[in-house]
C-alpha cells in the first residue's frame, strides 16, 4: 500500500470522524491521539458491539443512513439487548471490504425494499443478546460467582446477593476473550425499554450546523475534481471531443474520456472542470434510441392493453366467462409515466487509484455492489479495492443497484494514478442518467352482479419490467416478479386483500429503453394507484359506499381491513366534511406491511386542488421507534404525492426532455398536507415502513378528488389534468 | 483577488469572478455545510445569508459582492447550535437525510428575522426550498416552535 492511500485514508478520516463520533474501524490514525488509544483498548464483543474502556458503546451499523432513521432503529434494537446506557451509544459503518474478508460476518449491506430492520433485526438483537451475555460471564467471573446470579441494566451489572457491581466498560476486555454464547434468548417486545421507544435519532444534531460530512463533501489531500458528461441518449456513444479547446481554461488538468460512454474533465475545483466541460464540444454517436419518444412508448404499452400474450400474477376461476355473464361491466385504462428519484445530494463519489488499490468514498445503498462495481472498473480483485461509506443525501432506490456514478470515478481516477479525484454529476446530469420509475399503463375491467358485488376483475398491467434490466437472475421463465407487488396472493411482500371468485392480473412485458430502477415504493405505487381508483370506480358504478364496499371485499384479510376501519374512523368517513371538503381512501399491503389512507381534498372552482389532511395508519408488526415511523409516513406521503401533483419524466429523441428542477417540479412546503398517523403494530411480524405509505398516497388523494369534482383521473401527473367545474 | 466576509472573517480569495458564492464557499474556503442541489436558483439547498437575507448561492456570482457584505453560512449561524431554529430543530427532531436541512435553516432564520411570528402562509412564502424525504410538516411545526422562543429575532 502507497503512502498516498495512507494519507488520504487519515485526512479524511479526522474529518468524518469528528462528525461521526467514530471511526472506522480497522484503519489506524496515529496522529489522531485520542481515537487511536481508544481503538486500541476498545474491546470487540462481536461484529455489532465494541465497547470501549470510557464506557462508550460503538454499535456497528450494516445498512446504511438515508434518512429514513435505520442508523438510529438498528442501534436501539442492539441497545436494547446490549442493556447499555442509551447515552453512551455511538455508531459506525463496517466496510464492505472488511464485511468481505470476515465472511461477510455483517450480512448483507444492501438498504433497500424497506427491509434494513426488518431483515437484520433477528441477528444484530442477538449480536447485542450475545455481547451482555458474554460481559455478565465476565464478571461473573471475577467475582467467582454464577452469571445467572447477575443482572445488568444500562452498562452496570450487578450481583445481587454480595452488592458487588461493575460496569460494561471495566469487564469488555475479558469479556471479548470468552466464547460466544450458542443458545441466544431474545427479550420478549413487549418487555422492551430502549426499542420501541421514540428516541431522538442519533445523527440530528450534526445535520443542523454543516458537520455532517456527506460524500460530495469528501476531501482528500491533493485531490482534483471531475465533472463528467454522458451521451444523452440511452446507449449513445461517445464519438470525438476537442480537449484542446478548454485545456487552457483556467484550473483544467486534463480532458479525459469515460470509455466509449462519456467524458470528463478534471479540474482544481468542481466548478471550474463544469465550466470547462460546459464549453468543450463533443460529438456523439447516438445510436439506436435516438429515435424515440414518450408518445411511442405509449402507444407500445396501449397495445399491450389488448395483447393475446401475457404473464399471470395471480388467478382465480374464469374472469372472462363473470365478465360475460355480468349485470354490469366497468372498464377504464389507467397510466403512470416514468418518474426521477431526484435525491437532494446528485450523484457522487472520490476515488483514489494507485495502480495497485482502488478505494472509492461515496453514498451508496448497497456498498457491496459499489465495492463489486469499482473492482471490475479498475481491473483489480476485490481484496484490493475499498469502498467508504457516508450518510446519504438521499437514496429513494436511485443508490442501490447501479453504481454508474462509482464506475466512473474509478475511470477517470485511473487517469490520474496517485491523485484523488472527487466526480460530481450537475443535476442535469442526474436528471438524464436516472434509473426511472418504470413507465406502466394499466386496463381494468369488474364484473359486477345484479346486487353490485364484485365477481370478477381483470387487470392488465403493461409495461416495464426493473428486473429485466437490473436483476433478470430475478426473472421466472421471462416472468417478472415484481411487477406483481401488492397484488399477490400471498407472500410477506405484499397480498392482494380483496377475495373477487373470478380473477387475473397478468403482464404485458413491453421495455422501452429508458434504464429502469427500483423507485421508492417500486411497483406498488402504480398497483395500489390502479387498483384503488378502479375499487372506488366499482363501487360508485354499484351505487355503494366507497368503505362498505371495500370492507366485505376484505373479510377474509382483517390486517388489510384493521387499517382501513382505522383511517375510516379517524377521518371521519360517512361524517359531514367541512364546507367543500371530500375524503377519499385507499388501503394496501407491501414491503411486509399494512397501510391505509384517508385524504381530504377541496378543488376550487378554478380547479385549484389543495390537499388539506391525510391520515394515515400502518400496521408494520413490531415499532422499533414510532417517531421515526411518523417521520416515514409523512416522507411517503411528500414523494407519493410529489410524484401524483407534479412527477413526469419524458422522453424525445431518446433523451430525457427534463433537465432541472424547473422542468422536474416537486412538491413544496404550501402542497404539504397535515398528516395524521396511526401507527397501530400488531406484532407477530416484522414489516417495513420507509415505503409502503407512498402506495395508498395517492389513490386516497384521486378517490377524494373524485368525490369533490366527479372527474376520475387516471393518468398522472395531476398537474396536466383539467379540475375545472364544467 | 476577491474579498469576502464569511462568518465574521475576511478572506482574500484568487477565485473567477463569476464563480458562484456556493463554490467558493465550499471549494475555496471549505465550508461544505452549504450545499449543491440544482445551480440554478430551483431547491435552496444552497442558501447562505448576505446582510441578513436568505440568499441561493449557487445563483450569485462572487463578483456580485462587496468585501463589506457579510455573508454567513450554517457554520456561522451560531458556535454551539444554540440559534432558536437550531434548537426547535433538534427538539422536532426535524432532519430525514438532512441534505436539504442547512438551507432549510438558514431560510428560517431569515423568515424570522423578518416574520417573527409568521403564519402557515408567511411560512409557505418564505420557505421555497426542497425536501425530497418530506420533513415539510416538522419544519413547519419547528419554525412556529422557534417563533415562541425569546430570542427568536435574532439573526
Ligand atoms: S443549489 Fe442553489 S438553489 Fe439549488
Ligand atoms: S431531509 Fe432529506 S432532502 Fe430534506
Amino acid at each position: 500500500m502507497t503512502t498516498t492511500i495512507e494519507t488520504s485514508r487519515r485526512r479524511f478520516l479526522v474529518g468524518s470522524a469528528l462528525a461521526a463520533g467514530g471511526f472506522a474501524l480497522g484503519f489506524h490514525v496515529p496522529f489522531l491521539a485520542g481515537a487511536e488509544a481508544a481503538a486500541e483498548t476498545a474491546a470487540e464483543l462481536n461484529a455489532w458491539v465494541v465497547i470501549r474502556p470510557d464506557e462508550t458503546v460503538v454499535i456497528r451499523i450494516a445498512r446504511v443512513e438515508m434518512g429514513q432513521g435505520t442508523l438510529t432503529g438498528l442501534a436501539q434494537l442492539v441497545a436494547e439487548e446490549l442493556d447499555c446506557d442509551w447515552s453512551k451509544v455511538t455508531t459506525e459503518y463496517p466496510t464492505p471490504g472488511q464485511n468481505v474478508a470476515r465472511n461477510r460476518v455483517w450480512g448483507n449491506f444492501q438498504t433497500a425494499g424497506s427491509r434494513g430492520i426488518r431483515d437484520s433485526q433477528d441477528y444484530v438483537r442477538k449480536g447485542g443478546a450475545a455481547a451482555r451475555m458474554m460481559l455478565v460471564q465476565a464478571a461473573a467471573d471475577e467475582w467467582g460467582v454464577a452469571a445467572s446470579e447477575c443482572t445488568a441494566a444500562g452498562g452496570v451489572i450487578t450481583h445481587a446477593a454480595s452488592s458487588r457491581s461493575t460496569t460494561y466498560g471495566k469487564v469488555a476486555a475479558a469479556a471479548a476473550k470468552l466464547e460466544p454464547p450458542k443458545d441466544i434468548p431474545l427479550k420478549d417486545p413487549k418487555d422492551w425499554k430502549i426499542a420501541g421507544q421514540p428516541l431522538p435519532r442519533l445523527d440530528t444534531a450534526e445535520k443542523l450546523d454543516g458537520r455532517q460530512v456527506y460524500s460530495i463533501d469528501v476531501k482528500l489531500p491533493g485531490m482534483l475534481n471531475a465533472a463528467v458528461r454522458a451521451c444523452p441518449v440511452f446507449g449513445g456513444k461517445l464519438k470525438s471531443f476537442d480537449a484542446a479547446s478548454v485545456e487552457g481554461m483556467p484550473g483544467v488538468r486534463k480532458v479525459v474520456a469515460v470509455d466509449d460512454t462519456g467524458v470528463a474533465v478534471i479540474a482544481d475545483t468542481w466548478w471550474r472542470a463544469k465550466t470547462a466541460l460546459d464549453a468543450l464540444p463533443v460529438e456523439w454517436d447516438l445510436g439506436p434510441n435516438a429515435g424515440h419518444s414518450s408518445a411511442e412508448f405509449a402507444k407500445v404499452l396501449r397495445e399491450g392493453l389488448e395483447a393475446d400474450e401475457a404473464f399471470v400474477g395471480s388467478q382465480a376461476g374464469d374472469v372472462r366467462a363473470a365478465v360475460a355473464g355480468a349485470a354490469k361491466v366497468v372498464e377504464a385504462v389507467y397510466g403512470v409515466p416514468h418518474q426521477h428519484h431526484a435525491t437532494m445530494e446528485p450523484m457522487n463519489a472520490t476515488a483514489l487509484f494507485t495502480g495497485d488499490r482502488c478505494e472509492v468514498w461515496t453514498a451508496t445503498q448497497n456498498a457491496e455492489a459499489a465495492l463489486a462495481t469499482a473492482s471490475t472498473a479498475a481491473g483489480l480483485p476485490i481484496p484490493q479495492c475499498e469502498v467508504h461509506r457516508l450518510h446519504l443525501g438521499g437514496g429513494f432506490g436511485r443508490r442501490s443497484t447501479s453504481h454508474d456514478f462509482v464506475r466512473q470515478a474509478v475511470l477517470i481516477a485511473k487517469q490520474t494514478p496517485g491523485t484523488p479525484v472527487k466526480l460530481i454529476w450537475s443535476r442535469e446530469e442526474d436528471m438524464l442518467h436516472g434509473r426511472y420509475h418504470p413507465v406502466t399503463m394499466c386496463k381494468l375491467t369488474g364484473a359486477l352482479d345484479a346486487q353490485g358485488n364484485v365477481v370478477g376483475l381483470h387487470m392488465r398491467i403493461s409495461g416495464q419490467s426493473i428486473l429485466v434490466s437490473v436483476n433478470p437472475q430475478g426473472l421466472q421463465n421471462g416472468r417478472d416478479p415484481a411487477t406483481f407487488q401488492g397484488l399477490n396472493p400471498s407472500g410477506a411482500e405484499g397480498v392482494f386483500g380483496y377475495t373477487i371468485p373470478n380473477l387475473l392480473i397478468d403482464h404485458a412485458m413491453r421495455n422501452p429503453p429508458v434504464p429502469p430502477g427500483f423507485w421508492r415504493g417500486v411497483n406498488n405505487n402504480q398497483n395500489a394507484l390502479y387498483l384503488e381508483s378502479f375499487v372506488d370506480e366499482m363501487a360508485h358504478a354499484a351505487g355503494h359506499d366507497a368503505l362498505e364496499f371495500r370492507r366485505r371485499m376484505l373479510v377474509n384479510h382483517p390486517k388489510h381491513l384493521a387499517v382501513l376501519d382505522a383511517v375510516a374512523e379517524a377521518g371521519g368517513w360517512g361524517k359531514p366534511a367541512a364546507e367543500g371538503v371530500f375524503r377519499g381512501l385507499a388501503q394496501h399491503m407491501g414491503f411486509g406491511s399494512y397501510v391505509a389512507a384517508c385524504a381530504e381534498v377541496s378543488v376550487s372552482r378554478e380547479g385549484k386542488l389543495k390537499i388539506h389532511r391525510i391520515v394515515a395508519a400502518t400496521d408494520c408488526g413490531h415499532v422499533v421507534n414510532p417517531q421515526q415511523v411518523r417521520a416515514q409516513i409523512e416522507g411517503s406521503f411528500a414523494y407519493g404525492l410529489s410524484a401524483a401533483l407534479f412527477g413526469e419524466i419524458t422522453v424525445k429523441d431518446g433523451k430525457v426532455e427534463q433537465e432541472n428542477f424547473d422542468s422536474y417540479p416537486v412538491m413544496l412546503m404550501e402542497d404539504m398536507p397535515a398528516v395524521e398517523s396511526i401507527v397501530m403494530p400488531s406484532g407477530e411480524f416484522w414489516g417495513g415502513v420507509g415505503e409502503p405509505t407512498i402506495f395508498v398516497a395517492a389513490p386516497a388523494v384521486l378517490n377524494a378528488i373524485f368525490a369533490a369534482t366527479g372527474k376520475r383521473i387516471r393518468t398522472l401527473p395531476l398537474s396536466k389534468a383539467n379540475l375545472r367545474s364544467a | 483577488m476577491t474579498r469576502l466576509t464569511v462568518n465574521g472573517t475576511e478572506h482574500d480569495i484568487d477565485v473567477d469572478g463569476d464563480t458562484p458564492l456556493l463554490w467558493v464557499v465550499r471549494e475555496q474556503l471549505g465550508l461544505t455545510g452549504t450545499k449543491f442541489g440544482c445551480g440554478i436558483g430551483q431547491c435552496g439547498a444552497c442558501t447562505v445569508h448576505v446582510d441578513g437575507a436568505a440568499v441561493r448561492s449557487c445563483a450569485l456570482p462572487v463578483s456580485a459582492i462587496e468585501a463589506e457584505q457579510k455573508i454567513v453560512t450554517i457554520e456561522g449561524l451560531s458556535p454551539d447550535l444554540s440559534h432558536p431554529i437550531q434548537k426547535a430543530w433538534l427538539a422536532l427532531d426535524v432532519p430525514q437525510c438532512g441534505y436539504c436541512q442547512s438551507g432549510q435553516i438558514m431560510a428560517a432564520a431569515a423568515l424570522l428575522r423578518e416574520t417573527p411570528k409568521p403564519t402557515d402562509e408567511d411560512i409557505n412564502a418564505g420557505m421555497q426550498n426542497i425536501c425530497r424525504c418530506g420533513t415539510y410538516n416538522r419544519i413547519r411545526a419547528a419554525i412556529k416552535l422557534a417563533a415562541e422562543s425569546p430570542q427568536a429575532q435574532r439573526g
